[in-house]
């Protein structure tokens, strides 16, 4: 499974991410447009770029920028340097509309229009006047980021160190037949898989060799099974009908190709220099709306754990990664929306409240023990707190 | 209800059925009744469409609102029985379509110590456009025990096998495959569903429901007439679909040819029928930002213009950068499935948007039930699925809960019956 909302992407091939990434979006603001001096339309065609207006009060600014070029267009608006970027809108496609949204504070700036997307653009200044409701933009917010990137790198790869520590004794245990043993790992192994999926997924030739379900796989098309999903069915075979539990040496096969997969991403989740990946805010916000997925599509269903019916480590895993993530730039929320920030703390401790009625010695019980009315109330939450959290990735980069 | 009065045999407008009068909508029975080449669209409400001609009505028909598909077993292993039975469907369709009712009596002119032959609930209705068209399936052919109950098995066309599970496919066996199907599309629910509930009460005894599917909103267009519809995700569907005034793509993409397939003769002039229940994942979809369900999809959401610029008509640029890649993303639904993808390949959809009430988890059960009609599906859909359900952004949102082939016999000729050739 993708996740495009969380782009990994390494240092090599990252565009630069202003420090304060401005969010583009579509949608109309609350303002209301007649006569509002910060809204702002632009025209950008191949040879000029038109602006409604060359200055604006300061606060949050919209440039609604539309293509009459035959060519791709950019538009962005550039701090009195002309250097540092304060927002930007890329890929207007010619007749097209799109929306940049930015906070601005007082100052001298440049637009500028870029078709085709090369060159220095058509660059005319731009004039941000004071304001009484001027939104901080605080020094302080780069401190912020920081700490979070910093903070989010380490728990990945943490927790993708003590995933290659376990798959290691999971592996053993399996290939040595001490089934039951295995069978106790499973889950806790997966946890720390679960907990950093968005990450794990971003690398889309690991993702399907070690986490792949069985309806996922293609057999018509030749594809094959292989992973995690493919030994739990070993381990639990009860439900399966006419399987045929596989050889000594067909265990050794999987459970080496699973090792060799998560070596691999353990490898890349601590490489270095120009292959160093990078947690830019918005991926880890992302992120965490992107665990709360996994579990509204796959844990909430019991399809996950089709056959060991672990679904609950998986579901929880999720939300410690979700939370994690959000926790990390909840400082930074706190200075653009509190309001938000107070939702998702009480939305999050109502769902984790949920799972802790489920517990069961050091994990959980069987997804299959649940009740029905037991799973909707967890799907109620889960819907309660990502409605909110969808939220989270502008309002931390506005 | 009243009785409408007046002689037996009455339609259900209360005038005498067929006469261009009756129709009260002038264009309505265009196109020729006895031998309609391909039903030529109208602008405009169109009151009816005839049952003859030289197609079956309901594929390339301007797609109308409204849909009631129905999947049925055959029960009986007597030819007989099956070929009474399909006489009497083509009767009460030719019927229905013109907007009568669907026995000869009626619902309320026989007598009252019988059951009417007529349900009733499309009394003083319209015809509301009402198209019935019918299927077989494989089983028809071959039943699940590998036996030729009906003598046919030296005719099943080579492409109508059972078709293989797509990766990601969560099919319910109990919403999938199918003997024979009926698609009954009207403007009115209650014109599709009147027409459905008939027929299948005429085939108790022969056939058993299997299952059936209520659609609404169409989310294709079938003729140039029409404006492009929406789907459940909000996006304009159907923009590049096959229309009905493309007489040479319909040849090349949806009508079985006269050699496609010697042992199925029967066929040519036909077309195959594949269905697939596609549940979307509605509350998840909602959560995602616009930019990125525009990306997924390969089109703004307002104008329905590809990300390459322009408007809704304008043909996608697959080849144009943006500032990371391809500005079409290369994972964009309208990449994965363009004819430029997938060697040309076009097919005919005519698909409606459904709501089965909520899901145990109070999800909306909810999609798109995909209806297209195509040549082959062999080249047709396999192949498009199967790249579909490998390399589409959208898969993520989707659920594949039900899917079902049939090969489709052209039309029926005054004084014919439904599928009489493959019973000659």
């Amino acid at each position: 499974m993708r996740i495009r909302t969380t782009l990994l992407a390494s240092v090599a091939t990252l565009a630069v991410v202003p420090a304060l990434a401005a969010c583009t979006e579509n949608a109309s603001s609350d303002g209301d447009k007649g006569g509002d001096a910060r809204a702002v339309t632009v025209t950008s065609s191949d040879v000029a770029c038109e602006l409604s207006a060359v200055e604006a009060p300061a606060g949050t600014l919209t440039f609604d920028v539309t293509n009459t070029g035959s060519d791709v267009t950019e538009f962005y608006l550039l701090g009195s340097d002309g250097l540092r970027i304060v927002g930007e809108v890329e890929n207007i496609g010619p007749n097209l509309t799109k929306k940049l949204t930015v906070n601005a504070p007082e100052g001298d700036y440049f637009t500028a229009c870029k078709p085709g997307m090369v060159g220095e653009g058509i660059r005319a200044k731009f004039a941000v006047s004071h304001s009484d409701d001027e939104a901080g933009v605080s020094a302080s917010d780069q401190e912020l980021i920081d700490q979070a990137q910093a903070n989010y790198r380490s728990y990945v790869q943490d927790q993708s160190d003590q995933l290659l520590l376990r798959t290691k004794e999971f592996v053993q245990l399996y290939k040595d037949g001490k089934d039951d043993e295995a069978r106790a790992l499973y889950p806790k192994a997966r946890e720390h898989w679960e907990r950093i999926e968005t990450v794990a997924e971003s690398f889309g030739d690991l993702d399907p060799k070690t986490d792949a379900r069985e309806a996922d796989v293609d057999f018509a098309a030749g594809e094959k099974w292989t992973g995690w999903h493919r030994i739990e069915k070993d381990l639990w075979p009860q439900d399966a009908t006419g399987y045929r539990v596989l050889t000594p040496q067909q265990r050794a096969t999987y459970a080496d190709d699973l090792l060799a997969n998560t070596t691999e991403l353990d490898r890349r989740i601590h490489a270095t220099g120009k292959d160093a990946l990078t947690y830019p805010i918005d991926a880890i916000a992302n992120g965490s709306i992107g665990l709360l997925e996994e579990v509204a599509t796959g844990k909430i269903t019991g399809e996950e754990e089709a056959w060991s019916h672990t679904d609950l480590w998986d579901f929880q895993a999720n939300v410690d990664g979700a939370r994690v993530a959000y926790e990390g730039v909840k400082p930074l929320l706190a200075t653009k929306d509190a309001a938000l920030a107070d939702e998702l703390d009480a939305k999050f401790g109502a769902l984790q409240e949920l799972l802790d009625q489920h517990r069961s010695g050091d994990g959980f019980v069987s997804y299959t023990e649940l009740s029905k009315d037991e799973v909707k109330a967890l799907s109620d939450a889960v819907n309660a707190l990502s409605e909110p959290l969808s939220r989270l990735t502008p309002a931390v980069t506005s | 209800m009243t009785a409408a009065g007046g002689p037996a045999r009455l339609s259900r407008r209360g005038l005498l059925g067929g006469g261009a009068a009756a129709a009260g909508v002038a264009g309505a029975f265009a196109a020729g009744r006895l031998t309609a080449p391909e039903t030529t669209p109208v602008a405009g409400p169109v009151a009816s469409y005839p049952f003859h001609g030289e197609r079956q009505a309901g594929i390339v028909t301007p797609a109308q609102d409204r849909l009631h598909f129905v999947a049925l077993d055959v029960t009986t292993d007597d030819r007989d029985e099956l070929v009474a039975l399909l006489k009497a469907w083509t009767e009460a369709a030719a019927r229905m379509t013109n907007g009568e009712s669907a026995g000869p009596v009626g619902a309320v002119d026989g007598p009252g110590n019988v059951p009417p032959d007529d349900t009733g609930e499309a009394l003083d209705l319209p015809p509301s456009g009402l198209t019935i068209t019918f299927g077989f399936g494989p089983g028809l052919f071959v039943d699940a025990d590998g036996k030729d109950r009906f003598g046919i098995a030296d005719r099943r066309p080579e492409a109508l096998e059972q078709l293989p599970r797509f990766s990601a496919d969560v099919l319910d066996p109990a919403r999938s495959d199918g003997d024979i199907c009926i698609q009954a599309c009207a403007d009115d629910p209650q014109v599709a569903v009147h027409a459905i509930r008939n027929l299948v009460r005429i085939g108790f005894g022969t056939t058993a429901v299997r299952w059936s599917q209520l659609g609404f909103g169409r989310t294709s267009t079938t003729s140039t007439s029409q404006s492009t519809p929406r789907n459940l995700f909000g996006f304009k569907d159907g923009t590049a679909n096959i229309k009905a005034e493309e007489t040479a793509a319909l040849d090349e993409h949806v009508w079985v040819g006269a050699e496609d397939d010697p042992r199925a003769g029967w066929l040519a002039g036909g077309s195959y029928l594949v269905t697939r229940r596609i549940n979307m994942t509605i509350e998840v979809w909602d959560r995602q930002p616009l930019e990125s369900q525009e990306q997924f999809v390969g089109r703004t959401k307002g104008s329905g213009a590809p990300l390459s610029g322009g408007e809704e008509f304008t043909e996608p640029d697959f080849a144009m950068s943006g500032s990371n890649g391809p500005i079409i993303p290369t994972d964009a639904h309208v990449r994965v499935v363009h004819p430029d993808a997938n060697d040309g390949v076009r097919i005919l959809r005519r698909g409606y948007n459904f709501v089965d009430g909520s899901n145990d988890v109070g999800g909306l059960d909810a999609g798109l039930f995909f209806i297209a009609y195509l040549r082959d599906p062999r080249t047709h859909f396999i192949p498009l699925q199967r790249a579909m359900s490998r390399n589409d952004a959208l898969m993520e949102y989707l659920r594949f809960t039900g899917q079902a082939l049939f090969a489709v016999p052209p039309g029926v000729a005054e004084g014919e019956w439904v599928g009489q050739a493959l019973f000659a």
